[in-house]
Order: structure tokens, then sequence, then C-alpha cells
């Protein structure tokens, strides 16, 4: 096993909060759930079921589960394109998300969003976006309007490592500050944009945590392939930004298992880079440290084996179910329910 | 009724819909404590306060992102763009966040927002700050467009765009910013997608946006000395466009012109010839005319400026070259 200096991961866990046996397993299932979903919408990609492209959260599971399991129900979540994980975290059963993978009239939005833009307001998933950057100002403000109307909800962004490098980040970072926002951003660090090293076109070392001084915040770096200190950092987070405190830049350093998107093998990454970094697994890892702690592997087993369940329920129910009728094209433009620009 | 300045209706009717709703709340560079760049929302801050009139830094994306994540859950922004020139620095929150969400999310989520914008020429300010960029906007589906032309209209097409359950493009022009006009007391509120006959005359129909209305007003009255009697409709709103109004007026009298700002290509004028020539071909005497700014950048020297936006002289030789 890798240290985590060989990572570059922090030394010593900075998180360490008391998990109690039920939120472990939830963090366990959550992940499993997570890592389950993402084989198979990749299998079906190969399939060509999921037409057009996916991006999935492989060997990122334990962020996305630890914010899952932490946010209260009307917190918000805001992902990316690469989103599934995201919105499975939050509660949103498989089978409407599968279907819109798909394409089909079941689908999370009835197929006119597709992978990229998974959404579920009744579950605070409040949009997955694809253009870079724009989420973080989103975020702000679903945060503004928390604070306007004085409630106590949260607002927490997910995005990747190459986010840092655009203008919405550093526009949405100086506003969140300036008005003391209850808002989480969270760098998924995954090492590479798309198919270039984070680091070569990046001035700093952290691509994230480096830039939290120039917005008055302090750099926070969470191994984020670990879930007990993801589930700390997100407690931590959250409590932060709910308590009036202002924002909350976090980096979560973790491994892309895959490639970027679609069906790429990211041949393009050093084995020597792969290797440690799968060794690290963080649903592995957990799973270990639940039976060193002494949770019954029959439990385990029997999680993983519901989890099966649910993804072959939803593949099968996504693979049968209608394609979209054609009167949803020129519906939901507006807020009557129609497309039309003239009387 | 009072006299005011266009510029005073914009802070009116913003006031009008802070006072009426407490989800109504204003963003934007400059406009609390300095008033505004064009001093048109003067006194707001001091009456709202700053958490409902709230100064932002210069970040076109940030205020914008701002104000779709407010109106997502439960506000209803006005955010102030300073120049529409600088749409070119937000166009992703426009264009693809703002227009295209309630769409793809099938319907789950609204955006009750108004995005504000000084949009215009005629101020020799060159070529990035003089911009007429309504045709960016209209050409998006998702978004309203509208564009007023009197102060009365602000306040009653502004408190429409607030009221209204979807994203409004609200194009203020900065040359009109000092003109004035009769507005009535009490609580105006106007329809979106409505154009207004602003005269009426049988020979022709002259189409005018903004701060082509008064010079197209200007011109038919130049046209009548010299016997041409011309309607002219005040478009107002791009999208929705009222066609019914526009058609109707053009078929009475068989022969349109559109008076357009902008540059030539893809104008709004374009789009709406395209609806007369399928729809009341047979009404017609003639080609419709296009009266817009050549296809330039607008330069800034105000002999170059004034020669290149439409101008009333223009307007009177184009309609009489193609009337007599």
């Amino acid at each position: 096993m890798p240290t985590p200096t060989d990572l570059g991961l922090p030394e010593t866990p900075a998180f360490r909060h008391e998990v109690d046996a039920e939120t472990e397993l939830e963090l366990y299932r959550s992940m499993e759930r997570l890592r389950r979903f993402e084989k198979r919408a990749y299998d079906l990609f190969l399939q060509s079921l999921v037409k057009g492209t996916s991006h999935l959260s492989l060997g990122q599971e334990a962020i996305a589960a630890a914010f899952g399991a932490s946010m209260r129900p009307g917190d918000w979540t805001f992902a990316t394109y690469r989103g599934h994980a995201h919105t499975l975290a939050r509660g949103v059963e498989m089978a409407p998300i599968m279907a819109e993978l798909l394409g089909r009239g079941t689908g999370l939005m009835a197929g006119k969003g597709g992978s990229m833009h998974l959404t579920s307001v009744e579950h605070g998933v409040m949009g997955s976006y694809a253009i870079i950057g724009a989420h973080l100002t989103i975020a702000n403000g679903a945060a503004w309007s928390a604070k306007l109307r004085g409630t106590d909800q949260v607002a927490v962004c997910f995005f990747g490592d190459g986010t840092t490098n655009i203008g919405a980040f550093h526009e949405a970072l100086n506003l969140a500050a300036t008005w003391k926002l209850p808002v989480v951003f969270v760098c998924e660090n995954n090492q590479w944009m798309e198919y270039t090293p984070i680091g070569s076109v990046t001035a700093v070392p952290r691509p994230a945590a480096d830039r939290a001084s120039a917005y008055g915040l302090e750099p926070v770096v969470v191994d984020g392939n670990d879930a007990t200190e993801m589930y700390g950092a997100a407690q931590d987070a959250l409590r932060h930004a709910r308590s009036g405190r202002g924002p909350v830049l976090m980096e979560a350093l973790t491994y892309r298992h895959g490639g970027h998107s679609r069906a790429d093998p990211a041949k393009y990454r050093p084995a020597e880079e792969v290797e440690p970094w799968l060794l690290r697994d963080p649903l592995v890892t957990y799973r270990a440290h639940l039976v060193r702690k002494g949770v019954d592997e029959g439990v385990l087993k029997a999680i993983d084996e519901e989890v099966l369940r649910e993804v072959d329920d939803a593949t099968e129910s996504a693979k049968n179910a209608p394609q979209p009728d054609l009167t949803l094209i020129e519906r939901d433009v507006w807020a009557d329910g129609s497309s039309a620009w003239r009387n | 009724m009072t006299l005011m300045t266009y510029r005073d209706a914009v802070a009116r009717g913003i006031a009008q819909e802070l006072e009426r709703d407490d989800s109504v709340v204003f963003l934007g560079e400059d406009i609390g404590a300095a008033g505004g760049v064009f001093k048109a929302t003067g006194g707001l801050l001091g009456k709202f306060g700053p958490l409902r009139v709230a100064d932002t830094p210069i970040s076109e994306q940030a205020i914008l992102g701002a104000a779709m994540g407010a109106a997502m859950t439960g506000l209803r922004p006005i955010a102030e763009i300073m120049f529409s020139d600088f749409l070119a620095v937000c166009w992703d929150l426009i264009a693809n966040e703002i227009a295209k969400t309630r769409y793809m999310t099938n319907g789950q989520i609204s955006l009750p927002l108004v995005i504000r914008t000084g949009n215009g020429g005629g101020l020799r300010f060159g070529a990035q700050h003089s911009q007429s960029l309504e045709n960016w906007a209209m050409a998006v589906p998702g978004l309203k467009v509208v564009a007023p032309s009197t102060p009365e209209d602000v306040i009653g097409l502004l408190a429409a765009a607030v009221r209204d359950p979807d994203p409004v493009m609200f194009f203020e022009h900065k040359g009109l910013y000092s003109m004035k006009g009769e507005v009535p007391d009490g609580e105006i509120v106007d329809t979106l997608g409505t154009a207004k006959v602003r005269r009426r005359g049988t020979d022709c129909t002259i189409l005018a946006l903004a701060a082509m209305v008064p010079r197209a007003l200007k011109a038919a009255d130049v046209l009548a000395a010299a016997g041409i009697n011309a309607t002219v409709v005040d478009v107002r709103s791009l999208v929705p466009l009222d066609t019914a109004t526009i058609l109707d007026a053009v078929a009475r009298t068989g022969q349109l012109f559109t008076v357009e700002e902008n540059p030539r290509l893809c104008g709004w004028g374009a789009e709406i010839v395209s609806v007369v020539v399928e729809e009341i071909w047979d009404d017609l005497d003639g080609a419709p005319i296009r009266i817009t700014t050549p296809h330039v950048p607008l330069p800034s020297s105000d002999t170059l400026e004034d020669a290149t936006i439409p101008s009333v002289t223009r307007i009177v030789d184009t309609v009489r070259k193609v009337m007599e």
C-alpha cells in the first residue's frame, strides 16, 4: 500500500470524527451504489445503449458519499457533468437516472437533459452543469437566497481541478467570501483535467487550496479517497457554512479510475501513477477498515447484493422504458409549458 | 400624471416591485451607493437596504450566477449588467444556463429573473460600449426580450418582466435615459409580448424599437408634410413577438419598413420580414425594406456615429424613395 506521502496526500488525518455504526454502513452502501451504477453505465455505453457521452466518478465515490450522508434535506447540491454520483448520493433512485442515460421517457428529465445535466429538485440536486465554472456562481445564488430568506440551508458545489483555472471560479470565490455566503466549494482534484495533468498547466501545486488565501479563506486539503476523513471534512465544512461564517473551499485529493469520458481508456496516464492510486481504492480500503473494526462481512455482502439487484432492476427498467414522447420537443421552454415565441 | 425621465422611470419601476414583493432583490455594479453609472437607480439602497439592493464586484458571471441561483430557490432577482456589451463576458450564464435550464430539467426549475442592461449607441462611447445586442438574446430559445422606448413603458414592462415566471432580458436604451415623458401615477403594470401602434397612417408601416421609435415618429411627421402617412409600430417585445399587431398594421398599408439600430445581419427586422412575407404576401404592395446600421462596429466620432445609426433623415429619404 502506498503511503499518503507517495500520493501527495496529507500526512496525518485531519478530520477524524467519531462515525457511528449506522453511518458507517450508510457510507459503505452509498459508495457501493455509486461504484456499481457507474460500472453498469460504462458497460451500457460500450453496448451503445448509453448514447452521446458519460463521465464517471469511478474512484471518486468517497467524496459524493460523504457529503450525501452529511447534507440535510433542504441543502442544495450543484454538480458537474460528472454528476451521476452526486445525484445518487442525495438519494435519487437509480432507475430514472439510468433511464435518462438511455434517453428514455421515464428518465429523470424525460430524456431532455441527458447524462451531463442530472437534476432532481425534490432531492435538492439543483442541476448538473456542463460548462466549466458556471455552477460555482449559481451555487452562490442559492446560498445568497438562503441568507436573505433567513434559512440555514447550505449550497454544496462540486467541481474538478480544471475548474480552478477558469474565471468564473475566481469570481464566485470572491463574491462568496465578500458576502459570507453559506456555500461549500468542493474541488475533486483527480489530478487530470481531461487529458492533461492539472499540475502541468497550473501555477501552484494545490489548484484549489493554494488559491484559498487570495479570498481570505483557510486552505483545506482532504484525502478524498478516505471515506472517514471525507465524512469528517464534510461535517466540518457544512457546520462552518451553516453557522454564518462564510464559504469553505475544500480540495479533496482523489483519482479517476477511468478516462475522462465515454470509452476513454486513459492510456495517457503513466502506470506508475495509476497503480498506487488504484491500491488506495476508496471502496476497497473502506471495506477493509470496516472489517478491521469488526463489522460482519456478511452484512457488507448483503449490502453488495442488494445494491447489485438495484442496479440490475434499474438497468432492466431503463432498457424496457418507452422512448420519450415527441411532443416533449416543444414543451417547457416557458413556465406555461409552451415554447411559443409569437402570438 | 407626472413628467419624468426614462432614467427616473427605471428607479421608480424597480422601487415599485421591491415595495410590492419581498422576494424581489436587485444586484449589480455601482447600483447602490453610487446610484448607477447612468444614475438610473438612485435612492434604492437607502430605501431598501444593502441586503435587497446589493452592490457587486466587477464580476458579470458572478452577478448572473447569483441571480440564477437565487431565482431557482425562491427569489425574483433583477440583475444589472451595466453595458449590454458586457453581456459578452457572461454569455455562458445567459445562453447556456439561464435560458436552457427549465427545458433541460423537464420543467423542474423556474427562473423568474430579469437582466437589465444599458444598450445602444449615440453617446460616442465607441464600439465596445454602444452596441444594440437585443438580437443576440432573441436568437436564444428560453429568453424573453424587451426594449422599452418611453418612461411609462420602462415602468410597466419592467413590472411585467419581474412578475413573469421566465427569464427576461430588459434592454434599456442609454440614449433615452434623459428623455422625458408623461407617466401615470400609481402602480403601472404592462404586458410582455405586446407591440404598440404609436401613430396611425394609411400609406406605409414603420416598425421600430427603443431609440429608433422617437426617430421613426419624427420621420413620420416629416413624411406627413410630404403627403406620406405612415403607421409607426413600437415593437417593444421581441420575444414573445406580437405578430398579430405587426401583421395587422403591415396588411393595412401594404408597405413595410423596419428601423433597426443593430448591424444589418440577423437583425430583428429580418425575422419579422420573413414572417410578413410568408404570411401576408398577398397584402404587400412592394418589397419590405430594412433600414439598419451597416454591418460594421460602431465608430466613436460623433460625425461618424451619427452617419452610421439610422437617422430621421435616412428614414425619411428611404421611405420617400420607395413610396414616390
